[in-house]
């Protein structure tokens, strides 16, 4: 099934794995996980090893996006947003370097699986409730209701507000595991197009060759769209952070 | 389209597997399987394991070890920026005091040369002054030695003037009429003739 869209979000086991009942097994998905952890440690570790004063190019990559996300959290979250900035780097570098990995024709694309994306989205959500309460007890409540409305407004509102809290795990999730999973299935099946219809010669090469032409502007756009997913989904951290720090809008 | 109905074909044939593998609990890895992937849980357990140790080591080594060492980096580069620009400004006080210094002594120097021009002008022209007052002096006297010495001469030879007149006239008349005058008449014309002269 070489032209099946879906089959490049299958996960396979690799060393199957069985504790309790469940299936733990090691899958493609784990070996992609694994791979994008290691080549990022590996890269940010290994680039700033000198420590230059006059940072090498490798280097700047790496303070580049350090302060690229070292600013995102400001503007969000302000300066005592700064403690939490292991969480969003790690966050942000893990998405958009998994994202970037699922561009290459056979690699697996872990940011493509909902339980993944909803996993990291229940991180940042935990992190911020936890935290919420832990720094300002049920004053953290006070997010659910905006200062300065009508007190016949306030249960509507505060319905709204709270349904809004609930959703930004979903959409946080959604949107990632969305958008990978579209592009992917889109540029497969436009290569599907190129490889099935050449053989019809005539006119289906013509639809062929402009098949070809959509999966290169598509693979163009996969490639923002692997960027573009991972900053936001470390903004919207950042923004929901903020509403830890800073309870009362 | 070949692509649709071809996994149009495959789900259907597989929602019997699929059913038998959520039966056993065992994973397939069998690559027809028609479900679709992202939606079946029974690789959702595996998933987040693995998700959790990769992401948990991931936030370590990035919190322990290459973030505080990129902030290591920057803070010594922003250190060693501040600390070259306050050694700059240190070096541009010190050598805006240099500067002032110079100008103080270049302003004092010219003060003093021009003082010391002004006393020396004023001295060389207070000797010359003397000197030309003592000159004159010199002078005047010389001169008023040199009116006296006139003045005696004149009047010497003035005094003289009438002896020789007198001689003069006794040997003219002695000459011309061989006779004699007497002193006292000879005094007493050319008296006269001097009376009448002046």
């Amino acid at each position: 099934m070489a032209n099946d869209p879906i089959h490049q979000f299958q996960i396979n086991n690799l060393v199957p794995l069985e504790i309790g009942g469940y299936d733990l097994s090691f899958t493609n998905s784990s070996l992609f996980m694994a791979i994008t952890v290691v080549t990022t440690s590996i890269f940010l570790v290994w680039s700033t090893s000198g420590r230059g004063l006059m940072p090498t190019r490798v280097q700047s990559i790496s303070e580049m996006a350090y302060e690229f996300v070292a600013g995102m959290l400001r503007d969000g979250a302000g300066n005592e947003g700064m403690k939490f900035f292991p969480l969003v780097f790690s966050l942000f570098m893990f998405v958009l370097v998994a994202n970037l990995f699922g561009m290459f024709p056979y690699f697996f694309t872990v940011t493509s699986h909902i339980i993944v994306t909803f996993a990291l989205a229940m991180v940042v959500i935990l992190t911020v409730v936890l935290y919420g309460f832990y720094k300002h007890g049920f004053g953290f409540l006070k997010l659910f209701v905006p200062s300065g409305i009508p007190a016949a407004l306030v249960p509507l509102v505060v319905m709204i507000e709270v349904i809004s809290f609930l959703s930004r795990p979903i959409s946080l999730s959604v949107r990632l595991f969305a958008n990978m999973l579209a592009g992917h299935i889109t540029l497969k099946v436009f290569a599907g197009f190129v490889a099935s219809l050449i053989t019809l010669g005539g006119f289906g090469i013509g639809v062929a060759l402009l098949s070809m032409v959509m999966t290169v502007m598509l693979t163009g756009l996969e490639f923002l769209v692997a960027f573009l997913q991972a900053y936001v989904f470390a903004v919207l951290t950042c923004m929901y952070l903020n509403d830890a720090l800073h309870p009362s809008h | 389209m070949f692509i649709t109905t071809a996994f149009a074909d495959d789900a259907q044939t597989n929602d019997a597997t699929h059913g038998t593998n959520t039966e056993t609990g065992v994973a397939h890895d069998d690559a027809h399987t028609g479900s679709f992937p992202p939606f079946e849980s029974s690789s959702f357990a595996s998933q987040l394991l693995w998700l959790a140790i990769c992401f948990g080591i991931f936030y370590y080594l990035m919190s322990k070890v290459a973030l505080p060492r990129i902030s290591g980096i920057l803070e010594v580069r922003r250190d060693r920026i501040a600390k070259d620009l306050e050694e700059a400004n240190r070096l541009k006080g010190e050598s805006d005091a240099a500067i002032a210094a110079y100008e103080q002594e270049l302003a004092e120097a010219k003060t003093r040369a021009h003082t010391i021009g002004h006393d020396a002008r004023e001295k060389a022209k207070a000797e010359a002054e003397a000197e030309r007052a003592k000159v004159e002096k010199k002078l005047g006297d010389q001169l008023a030695k040199a009116e006296d010495n006139i003045a005696k001469l004149k009047a010497e030879a003035l005094a003289e003037v009438d002896g020789i007149a007198k001689d003069t006239a006794t040997t003219l008349i002695s000459q011309l009429i061989d006779g004699k005058v007497t002193d006292a008449e000879v005094a007493k014309a050319v008296s006269a003739v001097a009376g009448s002269a002046k």
